[in-house]
C-alpha cells in the first residue's frame, strides 16, 4: 500500500494544510485521494485472488482430476469453494471497491471542485471496515471445513445448515464478511451523495456535473435503497447458522424462498450499481478522445434514472423456475424486457457521440470502445434470459454464465482498466507507456472473447454451472465439448499472462514514466485544471464553473476544448 | 437453433427452440446494427490533420431522431418478444394438461428417487414402483410430476426435454412434460446443493410401450439392471480425480513439468 501511495506527493503550494507524518498520511488518511488509492489497491489485490481461483477451477474443468500447477488437486468441495468465492470476490471485493469506492472517492471531489469529501473521517472508517471485511473473507478460506461453497447466491437451507454445506464456520464468516462490506459501503455512500449534492464548486449546476459523477451518485443511491433487505436477510441467515433459528428452514416454519427474494431484491439493482460507474467513466473517455460533446447529455442521465428505477422491479427474473407462482413470472418478464429500452437508448447515444468526431485510439479509448462492444453482447443475450420460457432451458446453464461474464467482465475489468489508464497521469503524475498499454489491451480483449463466446454454445448444449467434472454426465462428456472447455481454459491462461504486462507497465510508469502535464488529454473537467498529482487539498483556490463538461470542438474557438473553469472572456 | 446442440425429446422443446430462434433474429438485427455503427464510426471518424470534430449537442429534434426512432422500434420488438414468451410460458408452466401418467421425483443430497405411479396411475398405492437415479417414461404419455426435496434446494433438469424446476424442501411442486423421442438422457441437478452437486445425475429413459412394460416387470421381479449405472460404467468411468499423473501427455502435466 505504502509503495503505491508514496507516489502521491504533498505539494508545497498547499500552505493551508500542515505536513502530515507517514502514519496519518498513508495508514490513517482522511484525504480522499489516499483513501481512493487504498480502495483501488485492496481491490486489485482481491482481483488477483479472484483471478487465481478462476484459473484453478478452469484448469480442473479442462483437465479433470489432474494436479493443477501452482494449486494442487481440485476436489468437488474445493471446486465449490473456488467458484463461490470467485464470484463473491469479483463482485463485492473488486467491482465495488475499485469502481464505486475507489474512483468515486478519487473523482467526486476533483470533478466537482472541492477540497475533500464532506465527511472525511467517515470515509476513513468506511475503508477500515471494508479492509476488515476482506480479511474476514480471506480468513474464511482457512477455517476447518474450508471456505463456503454454496454459490455466491448462498441459497438456504444449504447455506444455513452446517450438516448440509459441510462448511460450518466457512459459511458464517462468509456471510459476516458480506454484511461488513455492506456496512462499509453504506457509510461511503452517504458521503458520496452528500458531497456531490452540497460541495460543488460555485457555478456548477446539476446539468454541469460530469456523467461519471452523476452515475456514481445514482449507483450509490440504488445501492443504499436496495441493500437494506439483504442486510436483514444476512442477519437472519447468520442467526440460522449460529443460534439455530429457522427463518429459512421449512421444518421450523421458515421458507427458503424468502432469502431468494431478499437476496435478489438487492442482487439485481447491484448489477446496475456496478454498471453505472463504468458507463459514466466510458462516457467521459469517449467524449475526450473523440473531441465531441456527449450526444444528448440529459437524455443519458434520464435513461440512467429509468434503468435504476426499473432495476427495483425485475428481481424475480432470477427465480422464474424457483417455485414462485408461474403467473407472477409474466409481470417480471415485462419489466425485465422493458429495461432494454433505456439501456438501448443510452448505447445509441454513446455510439452517436462518435459520429462526426476526431477519434484518437489511445489506450483508454480502446478500453472504452471495447466496453461498448462487449457490453452489447452481454446486453442482447440478457433478452433470452428475461424471456421466462427460454429461461426454463437456459437457467443456471453456461449460457447464463457467459451472459453475465459479458456484462461483468466489461464492467469490472475493462471499466477498471479504462479508468486506470485514463486517470493514471492524474493519480501518479506520470504517463503510462502507450505501446505496452496497447499490447495489454489486445492481449486481454481477444482472449476474453475466446473464453466466453464458446461458453454460450456449451450452455446451449445443456451444460450446467457449478459442476466440477462433466464426466459424470454422459451427454456432456463428449470429446467435442471437452475441446471447447480446453480452448476456454487455455484462453484464460493466455489472458492472465498478459496481465503481467499491465503490472510491469503500471509500476514502472509510476516511478520512471514520463512526467505528466496538468492536462495530458486536453480534457474539460475540473480535475485536469490542477497539478498532477493533485496536492493535499486539491485546488489552490476553489474554481468557478462556467459551462458543462463536454464543450469540445465548439465552433468559433481555436482550441478544440473549453475547460469548465475558464471564464468566457478569456477565449 | 438449440436442437442443433441437443436432442428435442419433449412436446414443448420445439416451442422453446422456436422462441429462442425468434429472439435470435430480433436481437441479432439490433446487435449487428449497433455493432456495425460502432465499428463504422470508429474507422470513418479517425483523427485527420486539420479536420475538426463536429459540434453536435444531440438535443435538437433533427438529431435526437437518430436515437429516438430506433428506440421506438426497440419497444415494438420488445412487445413481440413479451407476447411470444407469454404464449409459450403459459403453455409449459402455467397450465397442466390432462395427465396420462404420474411420477413423484424426490431430490436429496445427492441422488434422485423416482416413484412411478404404476398401472393404476395413482401414487401412494401398492403398485407404485420406486427407483433410484433411474426414471422410466413411456413415449407419448403426458406426465405430471410431483417434485419434492428432502434437504436443500435441488433442480429437476432434463436438458433434452427443456425442462427445469427447482425442488424446494417443504413443498410439492407440480408440473408436466410429454416425452416424444425414445432414448436415454441426462438428468442433472441444476441448483447448487453442496459437496456432491457435481455428481448428482440420473438417467431418464424414454421407452416404447413394450419396452416400458418389460422394464417395469423387471424392476418388480428383481432382474433389472440400472440404466444409470450401465450408462455411467460404459461411457465415462467413475470419478477420475484419482488418475492424475497417469496421462503424461496432457497440458496440465506438461505445465507442471516445466515449472
Amino acid at each position: 500500500m505504502s509503495q503505491a501511495t508514496a507516489a502521491i506527493q504533498t505539494d508545497t503550494h498547499a500552505e493551508h494544510h500542515e505536513e502530515l507524518n507517514f502514519l496519518h498520511k498513508y495508514i490513517l488518511p482522511v484525504d480522499h485521494k489516499v483513501i481512493a488509492m487504498q480502495y483501488i489497491f485492496t481491490g486489485l489485490i482481491m482481483a488477483i485472488i479472484g483471478g487465481y481461483f478462476a484459473y484453478a477451477f478452469r484448469m480442473q474443468l479442462a483437465f479433470p482430476g489432474e494436479l493443477v500447477p501452482f494449486y494442487g488437486l481440485v476436489g468437488p468441495g474445493e471446486y465449490n469453494m473456488l467458484v463461490t468465492n470467485h464470484g463473491t470476490i469479483m463482485i463485492f471485493w473488486v467491482a465495488m471497491p475499485v469502481l464505486i469506492a475507489g474512483f468515486g472517492n478519487f473523482l467526486i471531489p476533483l470533478m466537482i471542485g472541492c477540497d475533500d469529501m464532506v465527511f472525511p473521517r467517515l470515509n476513513r472508517l468506511s475503508y477500515q471496515i471494508f479492509l476488515v471485511s476482506a480479511l474476514v473473507l480471506i480468513a474464511s478460506f482457512f477455517v476447518t471445513g474450508g471456505g463456503f461453497g454454496g454459490a455466491w447466491t448462498a441459497y438456504p437451507p444449504l447455506s444455513s445448515v452446517a450438516e448440509y454445506s459441510l462448511t460450518d464456520w466457512g459459511a458464517s464468516l462468509w456471510i459476516l464478511a458480506v454484511a461488513l462490506e455492506f456496512v462499509s459501503f453504506l457509510l461511503g455512500g452517504i458521503n458520496f451523495v452528500t458531497t456531490a449534492m452540497n460541495a460543488r464548486a460555485p457555478g456548477m449546476k446539476m446539468w454541469d456535473i460530469p456523467i461519471a459523477v452523476w452515475f456514481i451518485v445514482i449507483a450509490v443511491i440504488l445501492f443504499m435503497a436496495s441493500v437494506g433487505p439483504l442486510i436483514a436477510g444476512s442477519v437472519m441467515l447468520f442467526m440460522d447458522q449460529r443460534i439455530g433459528t429457522s427463518f429459512f428452514l421449512p421444518s421450523g416454519g421458515g421458507d427458503p424462498l424468502l432469502w431468494q427474494h431478499l437476496f435478489w431484491f438487492f442482487g439485481h439493482p447491484e448489477v446496475y450499481v456496478v454498471l453505472l460507474p463504468t458507463l459514466g467513466i466510458v462516457a467521459d473517455i469517449i467524449t475526450v478522445f473523440s473531441r465531441k460533446k456527449l450526444f444528448g447529455y440529459k437524455t443519458v442521465i434520464y435513461t440512467a434514472f429509468a434503468t435504476g428505477g426499473l432495476s427495483f422491479v425485475v428481481w424475480a427474473h432470477h427465480q422464474f423456475i424457483a417455485g414462485i407462482d408461474p403467473r407472477m413470472a409474466n409481470v417480471f418478464v415485462v419489466t425485465t424486457v422493458l429495461i432494454s429500452i433505456p439501456l438501448a437508448e443510452m448505447m445509441f447515444s454513446y455510439i452517436a457521440t462518435l459520429y462526426g468526431g476526431s477519434i484518437e485510439l489511445k489506450t483508454p479509448m480502446l478500453w472504452a470502445l471495447s466496453f461498448i462492444a462487449a457490453f452489447l453482447i452481454g446486453g442482447v443475450t440478457g433478452i433470452y434470459l428475461g424471456a421466462s420460457a427460454v429461461d426454463v432451458y437456459l437457467h443456471d446453464s453456461y449460457f447464463v454464465l457467459a451472459h453475465f461474464h459479458y456484462t461483468f467482465f466489461p464492467i469490472t475489468i475493462i471499466g477498471m482498466f479504462a479508468a486506470l489508464t485514463f486517470w493514471f497521469p492524474k493519480m501518479f503524475g506520470r504517463m503510462m507507456n502507450e505501446t505496452l498499454g496497447k499490447i495489454h489491451f489486445w492481449g486481454t480483449f481477444i482472449p476474453f472473447n475466446c473464453i466466453f463466446l464458446p461458453l454460450f454454445f456449451l450452455g446451449l448444449a445443456g451444460q450446467h454451472r457449478r459442476i466440477y467434472n462433466y464426466n459424470h454426465f454422459p451427454d456432456l462428456a463428449t470429446q467435442e465439448l471437452q475441446n471447447i472447455r480446453i480452448f476456454a481454459t487455455v484462453s484464460l491462461v493466455v489472458m492472465l499472462c498478459f496481465q503481467l504486462v499491465f503490472v510491469y507497465n503500471f509500476f514502472v510508469s509510476m516511478f520512471k514514466g514520463e512526467k505528466a502535464p496538468e492536462n495530458p488529454w486536453n480534457a474539460n473537467t475540473l480535475e485536469w485544471s490542477i497539478p498532477s498529482p493533485p496536492p493535499h487539498g486539491n485546488f489552490k483556490t476553489l474554481p468557478t464553473v462556467y459551462r458543462g463538461p463536454y464543450e469540445y470542438s465548439v465552433p468559433g474557438r481555436e482550441m478544440d476544448y473549453w475547460p469548465q473553469h475558464v471564464p468566457p472572456e478569456e477565449s | 437453433m438449440i436442437e442443433y446442440f441437443i436432442y428435442s425429446a419433449s412436446s414443448f422443446a420445439g416451442d422453446i427452440d422456436d422462441l429462442f430462434f425468434l429472439i435470435t433474429l430480433i436481437i441479432g438485427f439490433w446487435f449487428f446494427l449497433t455493432f456495425g455503427a460502432l465499428v463504422y464510426f470508429t474507422i470513418k471518424f479517425r483523427k485527420k490533420d486539420g479536420v475538426k470534430a463536429q459540434y453536435i449537442t444531440g438535443e435538437k429534434h433533427s438529431e435526437t431522431k437518430w436515437t429516438h426512432y430506433p428506440h421506438f422500434a426497440v419497444i415494438a420488438m420488445d412487445v413481440v418478444i413479451i407476447a411470444a414468451n407469454i404464449l409459450v410460458w403459459v403453455n409449459i408452466k402455467q397450465t397442466l394438461p390432462p395427465r396420462d401418467n404420474l411420477v413423484r421425483v424426490i431430490g436429496q443430497q445427492w441422488s434422485w428417487s423416482f416413484i412411478h405411479a404404476g398401472p393404476d396411475g395413482e401414487l401412494d398405492t401398492a403398485d407404485d414402483i420406486a427407483t433410484v437415479n433411474d426414471l422410466h417414461l413411456k413415449i407419448g404419455d403426458t406426465y405430471h410430476f410431483e417434485l419434492q426435496s428432502r434437504d436443500v434446494l435441488h433442480n429437476f433438469a432434463v436438458p433434452a426435454f427443456r425442462l427445469r424446476q427447482d425442488a424446494v424442501p417443504g413443498r410439492t411442486i407440480s408440473g408436466w412434460f410429454k416425452p416424444t423421442k425414445i432414448g436415454t438422457y441426462d438428468l442433472q441437478c441444476a441448483e447448487m446443493c453442496g459437496y456432491g452437486h457435481g455428481i448428482m445425475g440420473a438417467a431418464v429413459t424414454v421407452h416404447s410401450e413394450e419396452s416400458y412394460n418389460e422394464t417395469m416387470s423387471q424392476i418388480q421381479n428383481g432382474t433389472y439392471e440400472s440404466h444409470y449405472q450401465k450408462r455411467m460404467g460404459t461411457k465415462t468411468g467413475m470419478p477420475s480425480y484419482t488418475s492424475h499423473f497417469e496421462d503424461e501427455g496432457s497440458f496440465a502435466v506438461l505445465l507442471a513439468s516445466i515449472f
